[in-house]
């Protein structure tokens, strides 16, 4: 176990074009699990493929513990990375896949036969040791690469997509093992998906990229609740966060002619309004406005309705026993609004001041 | 056709389950018919090796003046053993188990040569980034346009300079190189995901260990298949053993066929029972290897194993 640092470090495929991961830092502390999150494309595997020694780092430092480890070889920087496809050796049985990094690195038989019998009962595989990997399941060969990492009793444990080539039953429990198995082991954690839901139930600490660069940082409750921009914000959290175009005037906050919030404190002029689904409030006692719905999703515990107001789309979730009609009033809580900078999509005002003001 | 059979056993179906009799006599004739093909096929390819079989056990002076034989003769037994344990030739070294065991040599040091350099020269094009990797791997490529036939001066020339006529060596050395092996590893193990080599570098598997530990393994389907092919060839070869080994101890079977019939001189009978019986004794361990190997053969055509 140790500590990780990630310090400005930069990669860049053609000195011309944008840089993949482009000055990121993140301290990630002792036991931390730590999700990297993003759209493809936002250099999330790359940056995780830097801590591996997989990729070269351009510019910056990579530090596992206290030393630097940027000339290190992936063998030699006390790490053990989990695949998107498992990356299980086809020819050798599950035993075998998971002792041979042991043997390469020349433990005695009897150390790594202990080794392998013990995370083999971790993961329930015992009686799967003498198979090969095509004889099992997706689930059990995830779990064989989990197996394989367990064995090495890494400083830190890195997991690019792990869950992704599963059907959607299995990551849910996958999911589930995963964290429970990292709390159990205590082991620094950095894991990489594109799947929010998966972010948010594991993390720690969500890291949320975008084009190589740090968007946000911060606790999964922390940045579903104030998300540091409109990226964020449409990123994490599912449905999607409406995002409306809204003009304040310095006293009201308006989406074309109606009047949604106060904007007292505002500065005059456009601004991007933020609202979640379940932060809507239905037949409201005073100022609603109107929104018409184009359609509705059942979920069964609750419904997803889409409308437009003033002809912008957004989304709402309310209770599956509220009757529905073509045409909802509501308002927004304003306690939970959300306002970004129309043109640089930053938050500006924390919510809490909002509220207030 | 579909529509006509479906509908056909709705009716059937209702009319109270007559459908049985009726699906299994189309079902029977139409094997028939498959079967019919099939053995057509079989008669097609397998009647000239019947012939030259029942042909060798006749004796010689029978061929000549009858030809080919539809039926068994009585010299099986002595044509066989002429051919395995009698010398031909004008030394008496070359009997037909030394030529076996050198046409043997020739084909397992072939194929082995052959996959030992494609699968090492296909290991460098793929794995390492070494300077016009893809310029080279097409060189390689072309001299597909350039099989022995049209070298084979200059190699020959090559092989006599060297010392290496009429030895086992200068027999296998030279072919060994093989376009077709390098591409086919090529693109085999352009096949193999990165992610395994990855892996493999967490795992403290230098280029050498993952080549023996884990490529190598995972070629096994592809070796076997290329294994087949090139022993075969390998065993066919007739031009190049005929050029560089003049000594009848390096005889191959495909030789010795030759040799047989090439005794007609003036009143002498050319032993045609022997030949044939060497032809078929030359047919054996190609057969062999592809009826054990066959299995592997297919698994190497068809099944990713990734």
């Amino acid at each position: 176990m140790a500590s990780v640092t990630i310090d400005h470090v930069t990669k860049e495929y053609s000195t011309s074009g944008r840089p993949a991961v482009s000055d990121v830092s993140l301290a990630i502390a002792e036991g931390e699990f730590i999700v990297l999150v993003g759209p493809s494309g936002c250099g999330k595997s790359t940056l995780l493929r830097m801590v591996a020694g997989l990729e070269k780092i351009t510019d910056g430092e990579v530090r596992i513990g206290d030393r630097r480890v940027n000339e290190v070889d992936p063998a030699d920087r006390d790490i053990a990375m989990v695949f998107q496809n498992y990356a299980l050796y086809p020819h050798m049985t599950v035993r075998k896949n998971m002792g041979y990094g042991l043997k390469n690195r020349r433990l005695p038989k009897a150390e790594i036969e202990k080794r392998v019998a013990e995370a083999a009962s971790i993961l329930q595989l015992d009686e799967y040791l003498d198979r090969r990997p095509r004889e099992l399941s997706g689930g059990q060969r995830q779990r064989v690469a989990m197996g394989r990492a367990i064995v090495r009793e890494p400083a830190c444990f890195l997991f690019d997509e792990p869950l992704s080539n599963l059907d959607a039953k299995l990551r849910v429990e996958m999911r589930g093992e995963i964290k429970q198995l990292q709390r159990r082991l205590g082991t620094t954690s950095i894991y990489v998906t594109h799947d929010q839901l998966e972010a948010m139930t594991l993390a720690d600490r969500l890291v949320v990229l975008n084009k190589g660069e740090v968007e946000q940082i911060g606790a999964p409750l922390d940045v579903y609740r104030s998300p540091a921009s409109t990226f964020v914000a449409s990123f994490i959290g599912s449905p999607a966060m409406s995002l409306l175009n809204a003009a304040s005037d310095g006293s009201a906050l308006r989406i074309g002619d109606v009047v949604v919030a106060s904007g007292a404190g505002l500065a005059a002029g456009p601004v991007t309004l933020g609202v979640r689904a379940e932060d809507f409030i239905l037949a409201p006692t005073s100022g609603g406005f109107a929104m018409q719905v184009s359609y509705v999703e059942e979920l069964g515990a609750g419904r997803l309705v889409h409308g437009a107001v003033q002809g912008q789309m957004l989304t709402l979730s309310i209770s599956a026993d509220h009757p529905m009609t073509d045409e909802l009033i509501i308002a927004i809580d304003p306690a939970r609004l959300h306002l970004f900078d129309a043109s640089s999509g930053k938050r500006i005002t924390p919510r809490r001041e909002t509220a207030e003001a | 056709m579909m529509e006509t059979t479906s509908s056909n056993l709705e009716v059937e179906a209702r009319a109270g389950g007559r459908r049985t009799p009726l699906l299994s006599q189309r079902r029977f004739w139409r094997s028939v018919g498959d079967h019919t093909v099939l053995w057509l096929g079989v008669l097609f390819m397998l009647a000239p090796v019947l012939l030259a079989f029942l042909t060798s056990t006749h004796d010689a002076v029978t061929i000549h003046r009858d030809g080919l034989q539809f039926l068994p003769g009585d010299h099986f037994g002595e044509t066989y053993e002429a051919v395995l344990f009698g010398a031909t030739g004008f030394t008496g070294k070359a009997t037909g188990l030394v030529m076996t065991f050198n046409s043997m040599v020739l084909g397992i040091g072939f194929a082995v040569g052959k996959i030992v350099i494609s699968m090492m020269a296909a290991y460098a094009i793929v794995y390492f980034r070494i300077p016009f990797a893809t310029l080279a791997f097409w060189v390689i490529f072309t001299t597909l346009l350039l099989p022995l036939e049209v070298r084979i001066l200059p190699s020959y020339e090559i092989v006599q300079k060297m010392g290496l006529l009429n030895s086992y060596t200068g027999l296998i050395l030279p072919l060994i190189a093989s376009a077709t092996g390098t591409f086919f590893f090529r693109q085999f193990f352009k096949s193999v995901p990165d992610e395994l080599l990855e892996a493999a570098r967490i795992d403290g598997a230098g280029p050498f260990k993952f080549f023996v530990d884990i490529l190598v393994p995972m070629s096994k389907t592809m070796i076997a298949a290329i294994f087949i092919i090139m022993f075969v060839f390998g065993w066919n070869q007739y031009l190049w053993p005929t050029l560089i080994t003049t000594d009848e101890g390096y005889y191959t079977l495909v030789r010795g066929i030759k040799q047989i019939i090439q005794v007609w001189v003036g009143a002498n009978i050319p032993e045609y029972g022997q030949a044939m019986a060497l032809a078929i004794l030359a047919m054996l361990p190609p057969i062999l290897v592809v009826v054990v190997f066959q299995r592997w053969f297919i698994k190497g055509l068809t099944e990713s194993d990734k």
